[in-house]
């Protein structure tokens, strides 16, 4: 007989006692996928092997992603009565000293401390939470990366895990956990912004017997890094916002779907299925309640649009990741012809809190329409890359030159690219925006899935349009020839503007180029395709001018490209 | 070790996942073999119930199938968005240079395989590349020359 929730959650919070009261420190790394780029894993090895070669004890766990990839790698240090110490940038070879130092004589090495997380604050220490970066967070779907073992179900119980689901199954209807969703304004992450509990109702209003839900995580998006970012940090946020979906909706079966080969995600969404299973928290008769539900991870290829949702089922039945027609909608006929929902990674992470406070709390926070926060990923010429969640309504100038620290080297943003390749360019003048799905589609961008990518002046943003072509054309899956034969017609375009070979008619045949594509094409990839041209015309036309009429690159940094990506996949 | 038909066989007959489908054999059989050779492909349709032409569909798709056995080391360089504007166009010239190749591919002894790669998921340390499957941020083309020459001579030094 399996165990209650209450045992279950009594000896998470056991074990987790276990981890901060008990005398051994406890160090945590992050090994997400900017700390693993960063050397992370070394880094926790070292440790290990520092550890035992002084003769020290200590716990080390491989944590997620705290949000400042920019001081990866980080490590974390908790002594029990001490106040938690977080060190960025820790080379190899400062690996020893920080051990001798702070784990054998208890003295944290000050040089290399970034800040303290925690009520606490060390003697002449920074305060870690007045960090640019997290002074203005409000985490929710965030709420634990970086601070629990994303492989240890338990202490994503002990802070509060599948806490609304227990409530869920035990308190409230179906109905009722649709109704929160609903209420909470939560609107989905994966770039259209759609109601999540329209999308849920649609679902829930099937009487089929087999229903689908799944959970994107393909983000193939450049410059978008939350989604991988939240699996790798805390799966159990997703898995069971997963699960209360399902019991909203009345689905019985799940998917979360990332690309092969992204194995931090992976494993880390498999071990969280797995030992869901373990506890009774998925399978049959979940809790010992009448509802069943069944979640597995599938893997699709190397494809950009297998993120597209009808090219995800596709994806899931194992054939090419090509769009398809809709009607029929994926509700009423998706994977395996059954009715089916999909949402990002993200809209997943929130529902749990969202269950557990009430909606109306979620739809007190954030701006108008757009409740909630968003989780950025900021990259590019910033000083402060990484990931934050911020309460939708912060004005995106401030983000950029106050929360990401502005560009380095005193120089001046020229223009930011959001909401992945299609999304397109905004002037650093047309960055004055508040967080607010609505505002940005109102100014031709996407917040979409919270990718921003940074540009300084010294970067040619017409030499940029080229990349996003030049990947949106790679990324083409072939089945709409607008798409797939527009795609490769406009980068040829702007490699010829680009090497200042260009004509007065490119502009206008890129136009014709891009209207074919939008009422030609089946998906976003090739409607929106247009969108990174469109955009770059719009906020800087001097600079298209320059390279075409006067045949110069006014930041002289055009890269003319010395290699052609593919044509066509194969 | 087992032949390659034994080890094609169990990679798709062994598939953890309750859902089996075309793509996941084949997946299956990347990270055994790290290619699609032709009897993998009759495997994959026998199992799946399908034809040759049906799983040859799926293989010709997404990109990361080979079809020939792969080098012994492999490097990723990206080139995306985020990684262009921090300068991953010099470390791709840099990298192509150490291997001795005009574009990706396999070097012609077998060793390396460069490919380019449109989002490896670290932007926020750009540019980044992968050295056999290990993520390497903040790029430089002097390092990303050093990665791939380390690679290569550990080869040598261990065929030496």
């Amino acid at each position: 007989m399996a165990a209650s929730f209450a045992e279950i959650r009594d000896q998470a919070v056991e074990r987790w006692r276990s981890l901060t009261d008990s005398q051994t420190p406890w160090i945590r790394v992050g090994t997400a996928l900017c700390g693993q780029a960063a050397g992370a894993e070394m880094v926790a090895d070292a440790i290990l092997e520092q550890l035992e070669k002084q003769g020290l004890s200590a716990r080390v766990s491989r944590v997620g992603c705290l949000g400042l990839c920019f001081a990866e790698p980080l490590v974390d240090v908790l002594i029990p009565g001490q106040p938690r110490v977080v060190y960025g940038n820790v080379g190899l070879d400062q690996v020893p000293e920080l051990v001798a130092s702070h784990i054998g004589g208890g003295q944290p090495l000050a040089d290399l401390v970034l800040g303290c997380l925690g009520d606490e604050v060390g003697d002449d220490l920074p305060d870690l939470q007045q960090h640019p970066m997290k002074v203005r967070e409000q985490r929710i779907a965030l709420r634990n990366a970086g601070h629990i073992d994303p492989l240890d179900i338990y202490q994503y119980i002990a802070s509060g895990g599948y806490e609304a689901l227990n409530r869920a199954l035990t308190e409230l209807t179906p109905a009722e956990v649709l109704e929160e969703v609903n209420a909470s304004g939560l609107r989905g992450r994966g770039g259209a912004a759609f109601p999540a509990g329209t999308k849920w109702r649609f679902l829930a209003g099937s009487n089929a017997p087999d229903k689908y839900i799944l959970c994107n995580c393909e983000e193939g998006d450049p410059g978008a890094f939350n989604d991988k970012g939240i699996l790798e940090s805390d799966p159990g946020t997703v898995v069971e916002g997963i699960i209360l979906a399902g019991y909203a909706t009345g689905a019985n079966h799940g998917y979360i779907f990332i690309r092969h080969g992204h194995d931090g995600p992976i494993d880390r969404a498999r071990a969280a299925v797995d030992q869901a299973y373990d506890l009774g928290l998925l399978g049959e008769d979940i809790l010992g309640t009448d509802f069943s539900f069944d979640l597995e991870v599938a893997l699709t290829g190397d494809s950009y649009v297998s993120g597209e949702e009808t090219a995800l089922m596709e994806a899931i039945e194992g054939s090419r990741a090509m769009p398809r027609y809709r009607p029929p909608f994926p509700a009423q006929v998706g994977v395996f012809g059954k009715p089916t929902n999909i949402n990002n990674v993200k809209t997943m992470a929130y529902v749990p809190e969202i269950i557990a406070r009430g909606g109306e709390w979620y739809a007190g926070i954030g701006h108008e329409k757009s409740t909630g926060t968003a989780i950025l990923c900021l990259s590019g010429t910033l000083n402060y890359t990484g990931m934050v969640e911020l309460p939708m309504g912060i004005n995106l100038t401030e983000v950029l030159q106050e929360i990401a620290g502005g560009v380095p080297g005193g120089r001046k943003l020229s223009f930011i690219q959001t909401g992945g390749p299609l999304g397109g360019v905004l002037s650093a003048e047309a960055a004055d925006l508040l967080l607010d799905f609505d505002i940005f589609r109102a100014a031709g961008a996407i917040l979409g899935s919270g990718g921003i990518i940074a540009a300084d002046e010294d970067t040619c943003v017409v030499d940029l349009t080229r990349v996003l072509i030049a990947f949106c054309q790679y990324e083409s899956c072939g089945k709409c020839f607008p798409c797939r034969m527009g795609m490769s017609h406009m980068l040829e375009v702007l490699e010829r503007i680009c090497r200042l070979e260009g004509t007065s008619d490119d502009l206008a045949l890129m136009r014709n180029i891009g209207e074919n594509m939008q009422a030609g094409s089946l998906c976003g990839h090739g409607q929106l395709g247009f969108n990174p041209v469109a955009s770059a015309l719009r906020y800087f036309p001097d600079q298209f001018e320059a390279h075409i009429i006067e045949k110069r690159c006014p930041t002289g940094r055009c890269q003319v490209p010395h290699f052609s990506p593919r044509l066509s996949r194969r | 070790m087992d032949g390659l038909k034994q080890r094609i066989e169990k990679a798709v007959h062994c598939q953890p996942q309750a859902t089996v489908t075309i793509l996941s054999s084949l997946l299956a059989v990347e990270d055994e073999l790290g290619y699609i050779s032709r009897e993998a492909v009759e495997e994959v349709a026998s199992f799946n119930r399908a034809t040759i032409n049906d799983v040859w569909a799926v293989v010709s798709f997404y990109p990361n199938f080979r079809t020939v056995p792969p080098c012994e080391h492999k490097v990723e360089v990206c080139w995306g968005p985020s990684c262009h504007l921090v300068g991953a166009m010099p470390v791709v010239a840099s990298v192509l240079e150490a291997a001795g190749l005009e574009d990706e591919g396999d070097t012609p002894d077998g060793r390396l395989t460069v490919r380019y790669n449109t989002c490896l998921g670290a932007c926020a340390l750009a540019p980044v590349m992968s050295v056999d499957h290990h993520l390497v941020g903040r790029v430089t083309p002097e390092k990303g020359n050093a990665l791939v020459s380390r690679v290569l001579n550990s080869q040598e030094e261990r065929a030496g």
